[in-house]
């Protein structure tokens, strides 16, 4: 009930704010200066107006950039910007590309790729010409205000100094979000966008492999319907490949954690000697580069490797064992045993050296009022010690399980997702992510990689948002300090 | 009666204790070889100088885990050696591996640090949303945005452009740093241990954000920056298929060296006879960053530490 009543409450002021938006965008248009009310037109011209003339210049050459960009439209290999990057964002007008007899000559093939990505940018970039809309017509009536209680409008010096303390946090930040929004923002929305299109290389000759389509929501529907070029697989590996990556995921996590402390307590252990070097070891195997690690594990398992020849000589068996399923006859249960047993090779020294901080840190009166109640060493390792490390390493376990459901090294590394399934891109030990990698890289069917890669995202952000948000570490993350 | 009883109580405490001791010297023995026998079979492989009866060199794996003769030949050939038409591969690929490498690790450090100190130390508007975005965004397997990356890359020359080969490499260390900043949590975590009084007071003697930036949360942010720093220039060797990928099959003179190291084994280059000289490879890479872990080994306990609470 009260949970219902917050809600309310929470629409009401959110609508409440927007109209308290709409206001202050017609106040400040009627109150502004003559500076001001033309700045909705012309940025920095209130910045004129108050003679702050290169914050004014620096905003008019903005718009006057996005401008041209806008009408002017560069283009890249063929493919515009601006406003006809925004006229093809529909993939209708392409042209297929090829030898045209009427003139004699070669022409070239639209690109619907970057058709889509230039789209998106040419979007972002009239976002940010509203931002700059707002932020000058803002700093224009700013400057109104100051005038009006008899203050001077700021020097541009005074707004380069702001830069470096009142909004120090503007300065540091920027770096930081363009370079995400372009290389991370960007390709992740152009990649959801692949899943609504039929860009599929199975699909396509050889002559025109960038000419696509929307299709609406079709990639999704083939997880059930197996239409479409990799349906087929899409429709019977996919609840095969989510049922093993959980399996893995909960089996990885828990045996590397558990390990982890196991090794932790070990190592810690009073009156033992040669701590520094147990830890060494353990710090070596995760210093050492995993596709050197897991590759030497590979072959030292490998058919011809000298495990299995170890084990042939001792007439333990008659004929190689397929350990990580390199064939496709080899056993799929031993291979994904072997998997989980050796990412606790990889896994367990870094619990451990998480937790060995933590374990030194549990305040020694509980272990002394413990001794003296009487509690054997067991009863404190359950009733003391692990509740004090799962406690306080639970943010710790959540990143980590979702870290392990796309945990691609491991698989990629030791067993190429085998023993592979006759006809199918995913075999035996595949996970989502190691299959998405597969789908996307190795076929070229981007639509069905894009629709494994929105599925993988949907499973661990239901996962961390509903854990974590409940989670101390968050809801009190501004108080603790 | 207790008194009696108690010197006997205490030898067998004491016995008990010897016992456990043992037990867990035999278990940490036992782990520690079990972890150390794929490294050491891979620095084995690297020094293996053995012949068939034929005179011919055995470069495969081997059903035998100790080489019969050792010698230096798997490195010889490694660093002269011609591989996929281009002379002198091996050191190319070092050199880099290792430009990616400085270059990332300065401009990740300075990204991540930056982030890090805003979110902790300073109040503003999108703080909160920027944080809940950097964490939403952290959740999309890196492998969507890695072909788009590409293509992205592809399209502004900064990867396959036929003109400009040696622009990949730009394209590579763009790709690596990029996204640093938005991995701000555990430095965050690390700055959120600084005192506010701390800052509270400079402020109050007139110093900037800025300021209390350089003087006062660097020099006390040395742990973090080394860790930081380690894990991004260690970052570049590590990965290999994020430079698969981005740098792509073509004009292998600009591969990092793990893309290069991998295509020995695996892919239309792959050659059983390779095995010795890509063990005689690992090894070289690993001396390095292994080395580096063990001096600094202090810091890296301390960000593992730090992030295992902050998750």
């Amino acid at each position: 009930m009260a949970k219902k009543d917050k809600r309310k409450a929470d629409r009401a002021g959110f609508f409440q704010k927007i109209r308290n938006g709409f206001s202050y965008f017609v106040k400040r248009f009627r109150d502004g200066s003559v500076g001001t009310k033309l700045s909705h037109l012309i940025f920095g011209a209130g910045n004129f107006y108050h003679k702050q003339y290169i914050k004014g210049a620096i905003f008019l050459l903005l718009q006057v950039a996005i401008i041209l960009f806008m009408v002017l439209c560069p283009s890249i290999n063929g493919t515009p910007y601006g406003y006809k990057a925004l006229l093809n964002l529909p993939l209708k007008n392409v042209t297929k590309g090829g030898f045209d007899p009427a003139t004699g000559a070669m022409t070239a093939s639209s690109n619907c790729q970057l058709m889509i990505l230039f789209g998106f940018v040419t979007i972002a970039v009239i976002f940010i010409y509203f931002i700059l809309w707002h932020k000058s017509i803002e700093s224009s009536y700013k400057a109104d205000m100051d005038k009006k209680i008899g203050l001077k409008p700021t020097t541009f010096k005074e707004d380069v100094k702001a830069l470096f303390d009142q909004k120090f946090h503007i300065t540091m930040l920027t770096p930081t979000c363009i370079a995400a929004l372009v290389f991370t923002v960007l390709p992740t929305i152009f990649m959801i966008s692949l899943a609504f299109t039929t860009y599929n290389q199975q699909d396509m000759n050889e002559a025109n492999t960038n000419l696509f389509a929307w299709n609406g929501i079709q990639n999704f529907r083939a997880v059930f319907t197996g239409e479409g070029s990799l349906g087929f697989e899409i429709k019977n590996r996919f609840l095969p490949v989510l049922g093993w990556t959980f399996i893995w995921a909960i089996f990885a996590t828990f045996t590397c954690y558990f390990g982890g402390i196991i090794l932790a307590l070990l190592i810690n252990k009073k009156g033992l000697k040669g701590k520094k070097i147990f830890r060494t070891v353990f710090i070596m195997t995760i210093a050492i580069p995993q596709f050197i690690s897991l590759l030497a594990v590979r072959n030292l398992f490998g058919e011809y490797g000298p495990l299995n020849s170890l084990l042939m000589n001792l007439g333990w068996t008659s004929q190689p064992i397929g350990f990580l399923g390199q064939k496709p006859t080899d056993s799929e249960l031993l291979a994904k045993i072997m998997v989980i047993i050796i990412n606790m090779w990889v896994g367990i020294p870094y619990t451990m050296l998480m937790t060995s901080g933590i374990l030194m840190n549990i305040p020694a009166d509980l272990y002394e009022a413990a001794r003296v109640d009487g509690a054997s060493t067991t009863k404190m390792f359950f009733k003391i010690t692990l509740p004090y490390v799962i406690f306080i390493t639970t943010p710790y376990l959540i990143s980590s399980f979702v870290g392990n459901i796309n945990s691609f090294n491991t698989i990629f590394l030791l067993t190429g997702g085998g023993p592979a399934y006759q006809g199918y891109q995913a075999g035996g030990t595949d996970l989502l992510v190691t299959w998405l990698y597969k789908v996307t890289i190795d076929q070229g069917s981007y639509n069905t990689g894009a629709v494994i890669g929105i599925f993988t995202f949907v499973i661990t952000a239901t996962i961390t948002l509903v854990t974590y948000r409940r989670s101390k570490a968050y809801n009190e993350e501004d108080t603790f300090q | 009666m207790s008194n009696l009883l108690r010197p006997k109580k205490f030898k067998s405490q004491a016995r008990n204790r010897r016992i456990s001791l043992g037990i867990t010297y035999a278990v940490l023995v036992l782990m520690s070889i079990i972890w150390l026998i794929p490294l050491l079979w891979i620095i084995l492989s690297a020094f293996r100088c053995d012949y068939q009866a034929d005179g011919t060199f055995i470069g495969t794996v081997t059903s035998y885990f100790f080489p019969h003769h050792f010698g230096l030949k798997n490195f010889a050939d490694l660093f002269s050696g011609t591989y996929y038409a281009v002379p002198n591969a091996f050191p190319r690929w070092m050199l880099n591996t290792l430009i990616i490498a400085v270059i990332d690790c300065v401009i990740s450090t300075f990204l991540v640090l930056s982030v890090a100190y805003c979110m902790s130390k300073l109040r503003f508007k999108l703080r909160k949303p920027f944080m809940n975005a950097s964490m939403i965004i952290g959740l999309f397997p890196g492998f969507m945005s890695m072909i788009a990356i590409y293509f992205l890359l592809k399209s502004i020359g900064l990867t396959g452009n036929p003109d400009h080969p040696e622009y990949s490499i730009i394209g590579l260390i763009l790709a690596y740093s990029a996204g640093a900043g938005l991995g701000f949590q555990i430095a965050k975590g690390f700055f959120d241990v600084i005192p506010n009084a701390l800052v509270e007071s400079a402020k109050l003697d007139g110093c900037t954000n800025f300021k209390i930036f350089i003087r006062i949360i660097l020099p006390l942010a040395k742990p973090i920056i080394i860790y930081q720093a380690l894990m991004s220039f260690t970052g570049p060797w590590m990965d290999f298929i994020f430079a698969k990928v981005i740098i792509g099959p073509a004009n292998p003179e600009y591969w990092t060296v793990s893309v290069g190291l991998y295509s020995m084994l695996f892919g239309t280059y792959a050659d059983v006879n390779l095995f010795t000289q890509f063990a005689a490879g690992c090894v070289i890479v690993a001396i390095p960053i292994v080395t580096l872990f063990m001096f600094l080994q202090k810091y890296y306990v301390e960000g593992v530490t730090a992030g295992a609470v902050k998750g």
